[in-house]
C-alpha cells in the first residue's frame, strides 16, 4: 500500500512548485485568464441574484410606491406594513406553524425510516432486500403527482382526510433519503459489525449503538433536503386539507395570488417571510449541503 | 410436502438466515409505507381507470371508455403537447446553463467561487409557488421590472402574460432558474471527480480549454448528464406549481399541463376514473422515458 502511495506523492508534489513558478513568471498571464472567467461568473450571479434582491427589496415599498413610475431599485421609503399586514391577515401566521410542524414531523420520521431501510440495504444480504432496493428504485419514477388521484382516495379510507398525519405519511418514504444512508453504510467496513457480533451484541443494538452515531452527518444532509421539500409542498397539501386553520404556507400564498385583484404588497410580504426558514437552515448549515455528495443517494 | 419444506428452510446457510428477522424489522416502517401510498394506489388507480368512479358511491366498469375518450379530447391533447413542449424546452436550458456555471465554479481562474455559488444556489431554496410569484413579478405585463427597461428602451411593453407562447416561456426560464441549483452540485461533484492527469496531458498535448472540455469533461460526466437529464425530464413533466402561481396555466387555458388537466378532471369536476386514465398515461410516457434514456446511456457507455 505505501509503495503505491509514495510515488503518487512524488509525482504530484513536483507539479505545485513548478506551477508557483511559472505563474510567478507568467502573472499577467494568469491575470489574462483570471479577467474573462471572473467576469463571466459575476455576470451570470447577478442574473441569478438579481430576481431575488428586487423581490425582497419591492416587498419593502409601501403599498403606494410599488407601481409607481420611475422604478427604484431601492426603496425610498422602506416600510414593513406588507410583512406586517401578511402576517396578522388571514391566519397566515397560524399557516407558519401549520408548516412548521409538518416539516419537522415529516423530517424525524423521513430521517429515521431512511437510516433504517439504508442499513439494512447495506450491510444485510437477501433477496427479499433486494426485491425492495429494486420497488424503491421505481418509486422515483413515478413521482406522487402521477398518482394523485387514487393516492387521494387511499388516504381517504384510511381516514386521514383533512389531517396533518394525511399529509405527513405519504411523504415519509423517499427514494433519496434510502439511497443516501445505503451508499453511506456501505462505506463503513464490515469488520465493525462483525466484531460487535462477536463480542455478542445482538443486531439491533449495533444499529443503534454504533451505525446511528456514525451517520450523523448523512442525516443532517437528508434532515435539510426533506425539510426543504416539505416546506415547499403544494400540491398534495392543498388536496389534503379542507379545513382552512390547517393550511400551510404555499396554500396560504397561492390564495393570495388566485384572487381576483392581487394584492401585491401582502403577496410580496407573504412570500419573503416563506423564504426566511429555508435560507437560515441552508445558510447555518451550508456545508452539509454543498459538501454532501447527492450524486451518490441518485447515481446507483 | 414436509420433505420439500425442510429443504427451502435448510438451505440457506445458518450464519444468514439467523440475520433474517433484523433487515426486516428494521425496512419494516418503508415496506408498510410502499404498500400503503404506494402499491395500493397503483393498484386501484388502475382499476378505476376502467370505471366511471366519481369518488363517491358506486361505479360501473365502463371497459376501455375512458381511454378512448381521452384520446378524442382535445383539452388532453392541448395539455400533453404543451407538457412535451415545456419539457423540450426546459430539459435542453437548464442543462446548458448548469453546466456552464459549473464549469465556471470549478474554474481555479474565477474569483469569489464561494459566495457565488450560494447565489446560485438560493433559487433553489425557494418554492415553485414563491418562484412563480417571483416571476411573476418581474414579468408583469403593466408593472414588471422587464417591461419597464423594455419601455426605457424605446420598445413596446411585451405581452409575457396575454401571449400563450411567450408565458410558456417565462415559466421555462423562471423553472431552468430555480432548478439551477440542484443540477450545478450535481456537475459540480462530477466535474472534480474527474483525473486531473488527464487536462495535464492534454494541455501539453496542446489541446485549448473547448477541446477539453467536449474531449474530457463532456464524456466523463456522462452518467452524471444522464442522471441530471432524467430528473429534469420528470420534474417537467410533472410541473404544476409553478404554472400555477406564474399565470395559472394561462392566458385561459392554453398553459394547462398533464398534471393540472389531472387535477382538475379529478378533483374540480369529480371524474376520478378518467383522470385515473389519464395519469396511466402520464406513468406510461415517464416509464418510456426512463427506459429510452437507460438504452442511450448503456449506448453511449459501450461505444
Amino acid at each position: 500500500m505505501t509503495t503505491t502511495d509514495t510515488p503518487r506523492r512524488i509525482d504530484a508534489d513536483p507539479g505545485r512548485p513548478v506551477s508557483k513558478k511559472r505563474s510567478r513568471g507568467a502573472s499577467s498571464g494568469g491575470l489574462r485568464r483570471a479577467v474573462p472567467a471572473t467576469t463571466l461568473l459575476w455576470i451570470l450571479a447577478c442574473l441569478y441574484g438579481l430576481p431575488v434582491l428586487w423581490f425582497i427589496l419591492s416587498s419593502f415599498k409601501p403599498a403606494g410606491d410599488l407601481f409607481s413610475y420611475p422604478l427604484t431599485m431601492v426603496p425610498h421609503h422602506p416600510t414593513l406594513s406588507g410583512y406586517l399586514t401578511a402576517w396578522r391577515s388571514a391566519n397566515f401566521s397560524q399557516y407558519f406553524i401549520n408548516t412548521t410542524l409538518v416539516c419537522v414531523i415529516t423530517t424525524i420520521l423521513t430521517v429515521g425510516a431512511s437510516c433504517c431501510t439504508g442499513y439494512a440495504l447495506a450491510k444485510y444480504d437477501n433477496k427479499w432486500l433486494k426485491a425492495f432496493f429494486i420497488c424503491i428504485l421505481a418509486t422515483t419514477m413515478l413521482p406522487g403527482e402521477v398518482m394523485l388521484a387514487p393516492e387521494f382516495l387511499v388516504v381517504r379510507n384510511l381516514g386521514l382526510y383533512n389531517s396533518f398525519a394525511g399529509v405527513i405519511l405519504p411523504a415519509v418514504l423517499t427514494a433519496t433519503g434510502c439511497f443516501m444512508f445505503r451508499q453511506f453504510f456501505l462505506t463503513v467496513p464490515d469488520e465493525l459489525v462483525e466484531a460487535a457480533r462477536i463480542d455478542g451484541a445482538r443486531e439491533l443494538s449495533i444499529f443503534l449503538r454504533i451505525m446511528v452515531p456514525l451517520s450523523r452527518p448523512i442525516m443532517l444532509t437528508l434532515a435539510i433536503l426533506s425539510f426543504q421539500w416539505r416546506w415547499n409542498d403544494y400540491i398534495w397539501p392543498l388536496l389534503m386539507l379542507n379545513d382552512p386553520d390547517k393550511f400551510t404556507v404555499q396554500i396560504g400564498i397561492q390564495s393570495i395570488v388566485g384572487a381576483q385583484n392581487i394584492n401585491w404588497s401582502v403577496l410580496l410580504g407573504a412570500s419573503v417571510i416563506s423564504m426566511i426558514p429555508l435560507i437560515v437552515i441552508f445558510l447555518v448549515f451550508q456545508r452539509y449541503v454543498m459538501g454532501a455528495d447527492i450524486n451518490a443517494g441518485l447515481k446507483d | 410436502m414436509t420433505k420439500r419444506a425442510s429443504d427451502v428452510s435448510g438451505s440457506p446457510p445458518r450464519r444468514r438466515s439467523t440475520y433474517t428477522l433484523a433487515p426486516l424489522v428494521l425496512i419494516a416502517a418503508n415496506v408498510v409505507l410502499f404498500a400503503l401510498f404506494f402499491v395500493w394506489p397503483a393498484v386501484i388507480g388502475l382499476v378505476y381507470s376502467f370505471t366511471n368512479y366519481t369518488g363517491v358511491g358506486a361505479f360501473q366498469f365502463v371497459g376501455l371508455d375512458n381511454y378512448h375518450n381521452l384520446f378524442g379530447d382535445s383539452a388532453f391533447y392541448d395539455a400533453l403537447t404543451r407538457t412535451l413542449l415545456y419539457a423540450v424546452l426546459f430539459v435542453p436550458l437548464n442543462f446548458a446553463v448548469s453546466l456552464l456555471i459549473a464549469n465556471v465554479l470549478v474554474s481555479k481562474h474565477a474569483k469569489g467561487t464561494s459566495v457565488a455559488r450560494i447565489i446560485f444556489f438560493i433559487p433553489w431554496l425557494l418554492s415553485p409557488i414563491v418562484v412563480g410569484v417571483l416571476w411573476r413579478w418581474l414579468f408583469g405585463e403593466n408593472f414588471g421590472l422587464v417591461n419597464y427597461f423594455v419601455e426605457k428602451l424605446g420598445g413596446h411593453a411585451i405581452p409575457w402574460q396575454s401571449n400563450a407562447d411567450l408565458s410558456l416561456l417565462v415559466v421555462v426560464m423562471a423553472a431552468s432558474w430555480a432548478w439551477t441549483g440542484f443540477s450545478m452540485l450535481l456537475f459540480i461533484a462530477a466535474i472534480k471527480n474527474v483525473p486531473v492527469s488527464y487536462y495535464e496531458a492534454a494541455s501539453l498535448d496542446g489541446a485549448g480549454p473547448w477541446r477539453q472540455f467536449f474531449s474530457i469533461t463532456l464524456p466523463s460526466i456522462a452518467p452524471t448528464s444522464f442522471i441530471v437529464i432524467l430528473l429534469n425530464t420528470i420534474n417537467a413533466m410533472k410541473e404544476y406549481p409553478v404554472f400555477v402561481s406564474l399565470n395559472n396555466g394561462g392566458p385561459g387555458t392554453s398553459n394547462n399541463l398533464l398534471v393540472q388537466y389531472i387535477y382538475q378532471t379529478g378533483f374540480q369536476r369529480g371524474q376520478i376514473g378518467y383522470a385515473s386514465a389519464a395519469s396511466f398515461v402520464l406513468m406510461l410516457i415517464l416509464m418510456a422515458v426512463a427506459i429510452i434514456q437507460l438504452i442511450v446511456n448503456r449506448r453511449v457507455e459501450n461505444r
